[in-house]
């Protein structure tokens, strides 16, 4: 296969050689936005494969920059639709997405993780040992769990009780544990206080397990155990409950025990502040924090996020390193596929505007979640951002959620959109 | 010489030629919808790719009022004045 330059795209091999022999090599092989200095042409390393990174790096080589993407799977899997997955109405294929694509437009990527950065000497070291040199690093890794937040929960404990909160063998194991529950079972759900990423994802995968239980197993229940007392698109999802689902959701709010404190994966149980619940299925999504990459490079703070300038993304931790997507702390921008996609592209505007020793224009982005809450009925949370004090913050008059009141065809063209977002984005990402 | 650097960069890369930098909001647009003739779009959300900046424009603040019978555009819509929508009708419009 050949590059746009006429130069065959490196193999994986190839890739890893050239990454060894420095960047010089690199340069050679790719135009490169010209530094000014004597060093050469500038480099970026991207690291973290997912929504914003993968984003992020094809809109910088796009752009004439030479990019290095740093991702340790081959193959990526997608979160948003792996609710849609596990209830039994999509295959995980679909989930699925590779790197040809960007590799075409001229990113390097090296399929490795990244362990180390040095930001002293603007070098990423690889799980190799290997280094990769850059002038500016953007940092998209995503979220990890906080296995030390909940008592019982650890990673082993994750077999027993899937969270199923980063798509792929977690996600197949929970739908096979739904499938594998008797008529009768009891599904308990337990859900995180804020931040984490998906504000409406627990909810959309409660109405879809709903889904499930009403068509195939109608005599069981679905028991959602929750850190907070309010939630994202709340009314328009606890309205669809009562006409959907009726009596086959319960809801326990924070104030009303649903916090979980610890749990058993040996015996099911989940233990609130307020008593025990056994469960014949448990899915625990439990707190989270920005990839641990992000936290070796000392990019987050004391919350485990990572702070960030809102007009470049850059760290205010770190020079040179920007932080976009689920790791980032972005004001008002919530923890989802679209906006690590808007920011991407908002940040890679920016580095290379910096690159080119220039300031970058203050960005606007905009958010739209949406959820199913059945197979044809949708709904979304939409919203416009731009810097103000400091912040991505929302843009007064803009955004909002579906009507309260509305015909069950706005329900089903929304359910539509859904689906054109996810083909659109994933195309424009990795197609 | 900025221009002379950008399109240097332009020929380096063999990309298509590229138009003006993206006005602030624009690539959020692409999110949904495609903009580049050629580019399939994806299921029920309209293609924008070959749409006159004029028709972008007054559908987007027809959509600010409420016309149009949108589900989501209102919603996003009510988050620029003209001058930004105008100029992102433009930059779309302008997609090759
Ligand atoms: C059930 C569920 C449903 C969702 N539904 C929606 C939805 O409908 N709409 C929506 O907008 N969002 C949705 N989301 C949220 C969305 O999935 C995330 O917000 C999005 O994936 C964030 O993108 P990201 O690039 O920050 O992280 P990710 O997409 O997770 O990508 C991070 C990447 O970094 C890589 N990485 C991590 N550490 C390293 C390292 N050390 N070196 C190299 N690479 C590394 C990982 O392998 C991964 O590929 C959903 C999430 C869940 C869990
Ligand atoms: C969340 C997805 C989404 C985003 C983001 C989005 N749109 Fe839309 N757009 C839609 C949908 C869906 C429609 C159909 C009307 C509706 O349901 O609101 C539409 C319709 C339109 C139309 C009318 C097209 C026609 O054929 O009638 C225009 C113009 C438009 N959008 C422009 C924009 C611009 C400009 C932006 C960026 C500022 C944007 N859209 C961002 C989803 C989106």
């Amino acid at each position: 296969m050949k590059g746009k330059t006429g130069r065959p795209v490196p193999g994986r091999r190839t890739v890893l050689r050239t990454l060894a022999l420095g960047a010089a090599a690199a340069a050679l092989a790719r135009p490169a936005l010209a530094r000014g200095g004597p060093a050469g042409p500038a480099r970026v390393v991207v690291v973290g494969g997912g929504f914003a990174g993968t984003a992020c790096a094809r809109a910088l080589a796009r752009s004439g920059v030479a990019v290095t993407l740093v991702e340790p799977s081959p193959v990526f899997t997608a979160c948003p639709f792996s609710n849609a997955v596990i209830a039994g109405l999509r295959g995980i294929e679909g989930q699925r997405f590779g790197y040809d694509g960007v590799r075409r437009d001229g990113v390097a990527v090296a399929y490795r993780a990244a362990s180390r950065v040095d930001a002293e000497n603007r070098r990423v070291i690889l799980d190799d040992g290997s280094a990769l040199e850059y002038d500016r690093l953007v940092m998209a890794p995503g979220i990890d769990m906080r296995f030390d937040a909940l008592p019982g929960y650890d990673a082993a404990a994750a077999e027993a009780m899937p969270h199923a909160w980063k798509a792929g063998e977690q996600t197949l194991l929970l739908r096979r544990k739904l499938e594998a529950m008797e008529d009768g079972g009891v599904f308990v759900m337990a859900v995180p206080a804020n931040p984490y990423r998906c504000p409406p994802g627990p909810y959309e995968r409660a109405s879809l397990i709903a889904h499930y239980l009403k068509t195939r197993k109608p005599r069981s229940k679905l028991l959602v155990l929750d850190a907070k007392d309010a939630f994202s698109k709340q009314r328009l999802f606890q309205a669809a409950w009562q006409a959907l689902y009726p009596g086959l959701i319960e809801w326990i709010p924070l104030s009303e025990g649903g916090k979980v404190t610890e749990v058993d994966p040996g015996t099911g149980t989940l233990v609130t502040e307020f008593g025990e619940h056994r469960a014949d299925v448990a899915n625990v999504i439990p707190p989270q924090r920005a990839g641990s990459i992000a936290i070796a490079a000392g990019v987050a703070d004391r919350t485990g996020w990572c702070p960030i300038d809102p007009v470049t993304f850059e760290s205010r931790l770190q020079p040179n390193i920007h932080v976009i997507g689920d790791a980032a702390i972005a004001g008002g921008m919530p923890k989802s596929a679209f906006a690590a996609n808007a920011q991407a592209k908002a940040c890679a505007a920016a580095v290379e505007t910096l690159l080119r020793g220039e300031a970058p224009a203050p960005p606007k982005l905009i958010n739209t979640c949406y959820s199913l809450v059945a197979p044809d009925y949708g709904i979304s949370v939409a919203g416009v951002y731009a810097p103000a004090k400091g912040l991505l913050a929302d843009v007064e008059g803009a955004g909002g959620v579906s009507p309260a009141e509305a015909p069950a065809s706005f329900r089903t063209r929304e359910a539509a959109h859904a689906q054109a977002w996810f083909d659109t984005v994933t195309a424009e990402t990795f197609g | 010489m900025r221009t002379a650097i950008a399109m240097g960069l332009v020929l380096l890369a063999g990309a298509p030629a590229a138009g003006a930098p993206a006005p602030a909001g624009a690539e959020a647009c692409t999110g949904c919808h495609a903009v580049r003739p050629g580019q399939n779009s994806a299921g029920s959300i309209p293609s924008l790719a070959g749409r006159s900046a004029g028709d972008i424009t007054s559908a987007m603040l027809a959509f600010r009022t409420g016309k149009g019978d949108p589900t989501v555009m209102d919603r996003i819509a009510k988050g620029f004045d003209e001058a930004e929508i105008r100029a992102i009708a433009d930059w779309i419009a302008g997609q090759r």
